[in-house]
């Protein structure tokens, strides 16, 4: 930690100071808050008491393209993040392709889903292709991310092992390194999933389909009791990914 | 017939790790390469099939000069040098044969070896070698799965898959108990012997390596400063090698443990988005 | 050589047929699923639109370059906001967090049956729910302005930090808790001396992690009226003001990278 107690104490006293001054910066409007409390009362009891019914079609719908956008975004994004993750993984790659990848991993993890949405719908239209591009961008850059962090973990001695032997470096690449990662890999597949309908349900409010919209049109017309029915669709669906994709991981090893 | 000429390697930013190295290996002949960590065994024998470049100097396998080949024909040459390794450097997760037949690689095809599709004749040797190395019955285990002689047995196996016209073994013994050290000296003299194959083995355990290998060479920063037979190496001979030291006792050989794979906290970070 | 003419010719397949016909299956069936999915996705795709889309990025970068850099004045307010979001954010995040972490924790919670599974949902919603999404509901509730923005960042970091947090918790080394209680001290007391000092490390981390995640997410909370740049970038979307857009755009660009820098070179310098 930080050695000297001065500096430790100047620290201290800057961080509270800057707390003060963003404290400040909040303008609480304190009768518009007390104003909203009935309403956050109104949603915590939609959210307990959820209406699955009166919007059902919209929900079907939404939920639907929700997770078709997600198999399909995260199957393509995988397919593409392999050779990504390939280059960026300093022990396999050469350097301008390494630095070529680096830099689009780069951008696609430093762009937020909902901004690389709203310029795919200007360019798309509205809809779920427009998502679907969304979260394959996203997707290629996080999982190419964790692929050559991955290859750059692995247990050097086999690799080394393999050229000795006078294997090409494709044959290095799927007998070396493929056995050594891919239980691993997949899970990451698998979690890449989860995010994306995460993603998903939220792209949707600015028109890139999916769940989100049918979420944004239920809280601005103050209909809580949808809202909640929405929500707790999708925490169920998550905490089902979740405990699948933990099982199969499991499986896998 | 292996041949090395006034070969050195310099790294950069440091000293020279080999200095004008020069020796020859005849056929069938087994050399145990001894000395301090440092000394620049590693780096020896890699440099004779290019793990590591050598600076200067020249290699000849047979006829053939390995320090000038483009890189695919020294993959073609890289076929003909066994190597087995310190840790093994089995893939676990794979079974015995397919690790025993990853030393084919350099003869089969990418395809093929995608697909498992080994040649009938490559599957055939590639048994013999197993039951040779007396695992056999192990064939479909997965590597992981064996004991330490086990795998490094497995390792012998994957380098007589290569055909090779040379072996270069790189402390075969430091990660394994005396009893099963001993075992699997002796089977690489007996194979090296059977094949008439040349041998360099990098060791530690001096006893050991004056036990089972036909000459000794003693290597001190870079340079050679013993070549001789096992029964010429004497306290005085080895004080040169190591340093001062009561050598009436079993020298303790150190061992270069690999560091396990650290779970990546970064890693850990991201999945809990 | 001998051995090898004796042995008797051996067959090797390095799968059972079983698991052959299964692993063919599973492409196929991973295929079919993914033309099905991907028919159900597209069905009112307008392939006009997605073919028109070259002359449309054409367009678009067109009307974009060059970016209006005057504007930038007005954005360092805005900029300035949303930093406060994230780290207020982060910081109501972290304090919610730890207890939490406690009650989640199966060696700490004070009910296996009754605290813990009420603890693993909070953090399983607060995990599941987008931070835009909490943004929503709580300019909905409270109104336009920081303080939404700054509770709807807390609310989804609440989730993040707890379960890394617990996890390390139930990891800890049990020896010195053994220790510590031997020598006859209170909960509180091994708590203090036994567990914090060895998830510290991890919590910080954690902490400086969510935060950089957050600067992210912060910057577009303004998109549904929760303050910060977004809102500008809403402003400038609805008017297709483009060559603001592309400078908030860059902003932030920059604003994520180094604040990711920033927050790795204290992490490594820390652990």
């Amino acid at each position: 930690m930080v050695s000297s107690p001065m500096w430790r104490w100047t620290l201290l006293v800057l961080f509270l100071l800057y707390l003060g001054v963003a404290f400040s910066s909040i303008d609480l409007n304190f009768p518009r808050m007390l104003d909203g409390l009935t309403r956050g009362w109104r949603f915590v009891d939609g959210f307990l008491n959820p209406n699955f019914t009166s919007r059902w079609s919209d929900i079907q719908t939404g939920i639907i393209e929700s997770l078709t956008m997600s198999v399909t975004a995260t199957l393509v994004g995988i397919l593409f993040s392999i050779p990504i993750g390939m280059g960026a993984a300093s022990n396999i790659s050469t350097k301008p392709f390494y630095f070529l990848c680096r830099f689009f991993i780069t951008i696609s993890r430093s762009m937020q889903e909902i901004i690389v949405a709203i310029f795919l719908v200007a360019l798309f239209g509205f809809g779920a292709f427009a998502g679907f591009l969304t979260l394959t961008f996203a997707t290629i850059g996080f999982l190419g991310k964790l692929l050559a962090e991955e290859i750059e973990n692995i247990d050097k001695a086999p690799l080394e092992a393999l050229k000795a032997t006078g294997a090409s470096w494709l044959q290095m690449i799927h007998y070396s390194i493929v056995p050594q990662i891919t239980p691993r890999v997949v899970g990451l597949w698998l979690y890449r999933f989860d995010i994306n309908f995460r993603e998903s349900a939220v792209i949707g409010i600015v028109g890139a389909g999916g769940i989100g919209a049918t979420l944004n049109t239920a809280i601005e017309r103050y209909e809580y009791d949808s809202a909640g029915a929405i929500l707790l669709m999708i925490i169920f669906i998550v905490f089902l990914c979740e405990y699948t994709s933990g099982y199969v991981r499991k499986w896998l090893i | 017939m292996l041949s090395l000429q006034q070969l050195s390697k310099q790294y950069k930013n440091s000293e020279l790790a080999l200095d004008n190295v020069s020796f020859d290996v005849p056929s069938g002949q087994v050399i145990g390469l001894i000395g301090p960590s440092g000394a620049g065994k590693s780096t020896l024998i890699r440099c004779i099939n290019r793990l590591i470049e050598p600076t200067h100097g020249a290699i000849y396998l047979d006829d053939v000069e390995l320090t000038q080949l483009s890189t695919s024909k020294l993959r073609k040459q890289r076929r003909r040098i066994g190597m087995i390794f310190q840790e093994y450097a089995l893939v676990e997760r794979l079974s015995v044969m397919e690790n025993v037949l990853s030393g084919t690689l350099g003869y089969v095809s990418f395809w093929q070896s995608f697909f498992r599709k080994f040649p009938e004749p490559l599957l055939q040797k590639a048994f013999g070698y197993l039951e040779r190395v007396g695992l056999l019955e192990h064939a479909n285990k997965r590597a992981d799965q064996l004991s330490g002689g086990q795998k490094q047995r497995v390792g012998i196996a994957r380098a007589l898959a290569q055909e090779p016209s040379l072996l270069l073994i790189d402390e075969p013994t430091a990660s394994l108990d005396p009893k099963t050290s001993r075992q699997i000296m002796r089977l690489i003299k007996e194979i090296c012997k059977e094949r008439n194959l040349p041998a360099i083995i990098n060791i530690h355990d001096v006893v050991l390596a004056q036990t089972y290998v036909d000459r000794i060479i003693g290597l001190k920063a870079g340079k050679i400063v013993f070549d001789g037979s096992p029964s010429a190496l004497n306290a005085s001979v080895l004080t040169t090698i190591y340093g001062k030291e009561e050598w009436n006792t079993t020298p303790a050989c150190e061992e270069e443990v690999s560091i396990a794979p650290v779970p990546n906290f970064q890693t850990k970070l991201e999945l809990a988005i | 050589m001998a051995h090898l003419e004796t042995s008797a010719k051996k067959v090797w397949q390095q799968r059972m047929t079983f698991k052959r016909w299964m692993g063919w299956f599973s492409w196929l069936f991973i295929l079919s699923f993914f033309m099905l999915c991907w028919q159900a996705m597209t069905q009112n795709t307008l392939w006009v639109f997605v073919l028109d889309a070259p002359t449309q990025a054409a367009d678009l970068i067109d009307r974009m370059f060059p970016p209006r850099w005057s504007y930038i004045t007005a954005l360092l307010k805005p900029l300035w906001d949303t930093l406060n979001i994230a780290t207020l954010g982060t910081l109501f995040g972290i304090i919610l967090a730890f207890p939490i972490a406690f009650l989640a924790a199966h060696n700490t919670t004070p009910s296996r049956f009754f605290v813990r599974p009420i603890a693993l949902f909070i953090i399983v919603a607060s995990r599941s729910i987008n931070s835009l999404i909490w943004a929503l509901l709580l300019v909905a509730i409270f109104g336009p302005g920081l303080f939404a923005g700054i509770i709807a960042i807390a609310l989804r970091s609440v989730g993040f930090v707890a379960k890394l947090l617990y996890e390390a918790i139930e990891e800890v080394d049990k020896t010195p808790i053994k220790a510590l209680t031997s020598t006859g001290a209170s909960a509180v007391q091994v708590m203090d001396y036994a567990i914090i000092p060895q998830i510290l490390p991890t919590f910080i981390g954690v902490s400086l992690f969510r935060w950089d995640i957050n600067i992210r997410e912060s910057t577009i909370l303004g998109l549904v009226g929760a303050g910060g740049i977004g809102l500008e970038l809403q402003a400038s979307l609805s008017v297709l003001a483009w060559p603001q857009v592309i400078l908030i755009v860059l902003l932030i660009f920059i604003t994520v990278i180094l604040s990711e820098a920033f927050s790795a070179k204290i992490r490594n310098a820390i652990i």
